[in-house]
C-alpha cells in the first residue's frame, strides 16, 4: 500500500482529534479577525472566538452556503489581501454570477499536498506518467490535480479536456500509466481506443483516478473492463478546495476524507441538526488549514455518510459513501455543475416573463448531450422563421456563454412540458 | 392596406395541423390562404381567414401559440412575367421580402400574392404609383 505522508493518513483518532481541535480553534479566530461577514454571523449568535475551545463545539458555529459566497462576491470572504492571493479560481454560480475562491502560496502547497496523497492512494508514483484531461482554467479540476502530480514527482502531460483522438495517440506513445478525467470522458476514451483498433497491449495505463461528477459502480465496471485499469472515485469541491478533498484507496469502500484539512460532518438537511456515524445526510466541511478563504461548516447539497472504521489499508481518517444525491436541483453535465434557474434566467433575459423549459440530458457515445426545450410563447414567438432560428442561437450562445456548456435549443409548443401539481419538472435525466 | 395574417407555432409532430383545421371548422372560420413554413423540428402557418380575432381566440384557447402580422396582398396577372413586374419595383426601392405564398383562384384570373416586407408602406406607396392592385381585407375575404 503506497502512502503519500503516512504520519498524516495513519494518524491515531486521538492526536487526529487534538490537531483537529488546535487548527479549528485558530480558524475560527482567523475568521473572526479578518473576515467581517463571519465576526458579524457569530456576534449575532453572540459567539467569541474563545468559546470553540475544540473539535467539540464545532456545531456552536453557523454553516456557509453557497449563497453566502455569492452575496459576497467576489472577494468577500477572503481572509486575507488580495495581495496574498496567488490565485484565484472559480465555478458557475446559479445566477450567472460564479463562486469565487482564492489561494494563498500556502494554500497552494496545501492543496498540492492533498492532491499528490489523492494520487498515490489511487496508485500513482513518482514514475507515474499522469495524463490530465481534466478541463484546465477556471475549473479546479485541471490545475489542482495538475500541481499535486507535480508534487508526487510524477510526469505529468496537461493535455486538458477534448481532441479525444490525440488523447488517445498520445496516452500510446507518451507511455501514459495513470488518467486523470471525468468518468464519462473516461468512458468516451475507451470507445474511441476501441475505434481506432490500437490493440490495449499497445497502452502501459495502469490506473484511471475520476472525479467531478457522480458516477455508479457499474460505470466503474465498465471503465475498468474495457480500459483494464483500476478506477477509483476521487471527491472534491472548490469552496473546499477543489479536487483533493477525499480519495478511495485500492479497496474502494467510501473515500478517505483527509481530516487533518477538512473537518467532515452530516447534517440533517432540513434542520441543520449533526447525526451520527452512519446516518444519511447532508455532507459539511470546515477547512481548517486554509488561509485565502476559508470556510465554516460549508453546505455541500451532497448526500452521503461517514464510517469511522479503520480501512484495511490502514488510513485512519474517515471515508465518505460515494456520493448518493444532492439535496437541491443542481445536476452535474460533462463535468460542469448546472442549475435549472440558470437556464430560467437566461430566458428571462431573453423576454420571457414566464419561461417553460426543460433540460433533457442524455448520454450519446458516453458523452453527456444537453437539449432544451422551450416552449414558444407568444413573447417569444415570430411568424419569421429567421427570427424563430436566431432565438434558438441566442439561447444556446447564452447557455455556452454562462455555462461553458454546448447545448441544443428545441422550440416546442405551449404545454408541451409535463406539470406536475402545477410545479414544472425542469430536468429529464434519461442517464440514469 | 394591409391584411391581418395569423400565425401558428406548429411542432413537427403528427395530428397537430388538423387539429387547427378543426378548431376553425368548428368556428365557421374560412380560410382564404394558407402557408406552411417548416424547418427540421418545427413549422410555421400562415393563414389569412376572414375573421381574424374569433381565430386568434379560439387557437389560443385550444393552447396554440398564435400571433398576427400585417402582410400585403397584391394582385397581379395569371401570365409570364406577372409576379416579376412586382418583384422588380420591390427590388427597385430595395424593400427585401421576409417571405411570400401566393395562390390563383381560377386559371387566367389574377392570382394574389401575400408579402410580408421590411418596409410594406414604402411598397404601398411604390406600387400604387405603378397601378398594381392592393387588395384590402375585406376584397381577399371575398376571394
Amino acid at each position: 500500500m503506497m502512502y503519500w505522508n503516512r504520519p498524516s493518513e495513519c494518524m491515531g483518532r486521538e492526536t487526529l482529534r487534538e490537531l483537529q481541535s488546535q487548527r479549528l480553534v485558530k480558524t475560527v479566530e482567523r475568521v473572526y479577525y479578518n473576515v467581517p461577514y463571519y465576526r458579524s454571523l457569530m456576534q449575532e449568535r453572540g459567539i467569541v472566538p474563545e468559546d470553540i475551545k475544540g473539535i467539540e463545539d464545532l456545531s456552536k458555529l453557523p454553516f456557509t452556503t453557497k449563497d453566502d459566497l455569492r452575496n459576497n462576491y467576489p472577494y468577500g470572504l477572503f481572509a486575507v489581501p488580495l495581495s496574498e492571493i496567488v490565485r484565484i479560481h472559480a465555478s458557475s454560480g446559479t445566477t450567472g454570477k460564479p463562486t469565487v475562491v482564492g489561494y494563498t502560496r500556502g494554500d497552494i502547497t496545501t492543496w498540492s499536498e492533498l492532491m499528490a496523497r489523492t494520487l498515490a492512494c489511487g496508485g500513482a508514483t513518482k514514475d507515474s506518467v499522469i495524463q490530465i484531461a481534466y478541463g484546465y482554467g477556471l475549473f479546479t479540476g485541471g490545475l489542482g490535480v495538475h500541481y499535486g502530480a507535480e508534487r508526487l514527482g510524477a510526469s505529468v502531460i496537461p493535455i486538458s479536456g477534448g481532441n479525444t483522438k490525440r488523447q488517445v495517440m498520445l496516452m500510446r506513445d507518451f507511455g501514459t500509466t495513470v488518467l486523470a478525467c471525468t468518468p464519462s470522458y473516461a468512458l468516451h476514451i475507451a470507445e474511441v481506443l476501441e475505434e481506432m483498433i490500437i490493440p490495449r497491449e499497445e497502452l502501459k495505463l495502469k490506473y484511471g483516478i475520476f472525479g467531478a461528477e457522480p458516477w455508479t459502480e457499474e460505470l466503474r465496471q465498465e471503465i475498468e473492463e474495457k480500459l483494464r485499469i483500476t478506477a477509483i472515485d476521487i471527491y472534491g469541491l472548490s469552496e473546499i478546495i477543489g479536487p483533493g478533498v477525499a480519495s478511495e484507496c485500492h479497496y474502494k469502500d467510501g473515500l478517505h476524507i483527509w481530516e487533518d484539512h477538512f473537518i467532515p460532518e452530516i447534517v440533517d438537511p432540513e434542520t441543520g441538526e449533526v447525526l451520527p456515524e452512519g446516518s444519511e445526510g447532508e455532507l459539511v466541511f470546515t477547512t481548517i488549514t486554509k488561509e485565502g478563504i476559508p470556510v465554516i461548516r460549508y453546505r455541500t447539497r451532497d448526500i452521503s455518510k461517514l464510517t469511522y472504521e479503520p480501512c484495511p489499508c490502514g488510513r485512519t481518517h474517515a471515508r465518505m459513501h460515494k456520493v448518493l444525491g444532492r439535496t437541491d436541483d443542481m445536476i452535474i453535465i460533462r463535468g460542469v455543475n448546472v442549475f435549472p434557474s440558470q437556464i430560467e434566467s437566461i430566458l428571462v433575459n431573453i423576454g420571457e416573463t414566464e419561461p417553460h423549459y426543460l433540460l433533457v440530458i442524455d448520454r450519446v457515445g458516453n458523452m453527456d448531450s444537453l437539449e432544451i426545450w422551450v416552449e414558444v410563447s407568444e413573447n417569444l414567438f415570430s411568424d419569421e422563421v429567421r427570427k424563430l432560428e436566431n432565438l434558438k442561437q441566442r439561447i444556446a450562445n447564452e447557455i455556452q456563454c454562462t455555462l461553458g456548456l454546448s447545448a441544443k435549443v428545441k422550440l416546442v409548443e405551449p404545454k408541451t412540458i409535463e406539470r406536475s401539481q402545477g410545479k414544472a419538472i425542469r430536468v429529464l435525466d434519461r442517464r440514469k | 392596406m394591409t391584411v391581418k395574417q395569423i400565425s401558428v407555432f406548429l411542432e413537427n409532430k403528427k395530428g397537430r395541423l388538423v387539429q387547427v383545421t378543426n378548431v376553425l371548422s368548428q368556428n365557421n372560420i374560412d380560410i382564404s390562404a394558407i402557408s406552411i413554413a417548416e424547418t427540421t423540428n418545427f413549422g410555421i402557418i400562415r393563414m389569412i381567414v376572414n375573421k381574424p380575432q374569433l381565430a386568434v381566440e379560439v387557437l389560443k384557447k385550444a393552447g396554440f401559440t398564435v400571433n398576427t402580422a400585417d402582410v400585403l396582398a397584391v394582385e397581379v396577372p395569371d401570365c409570364p412575367g406577372g409576379l416579376h413586374q412586382v418583384l422588380e419595383i420591390l427590388s427597385h426601392l430595395n424593400v427585401s421580402i421576409e417571405y411570400l405564398y401566393s395562390f390563383v383562384r381560377r386559371p387566367s384570373q389574377k392570382a394574389l400574392i401575400l408579402f410580408k416586407l421590411d418596409n410594406t408602406d414604402r411598397a404601398i406607396k411604390a406600387l400604387k404609383e405603378k397601378k398594381v392592385n392592393i387588395l384590402s381585407s375585406q376584397e381577399v375575404y371575398e376571394l
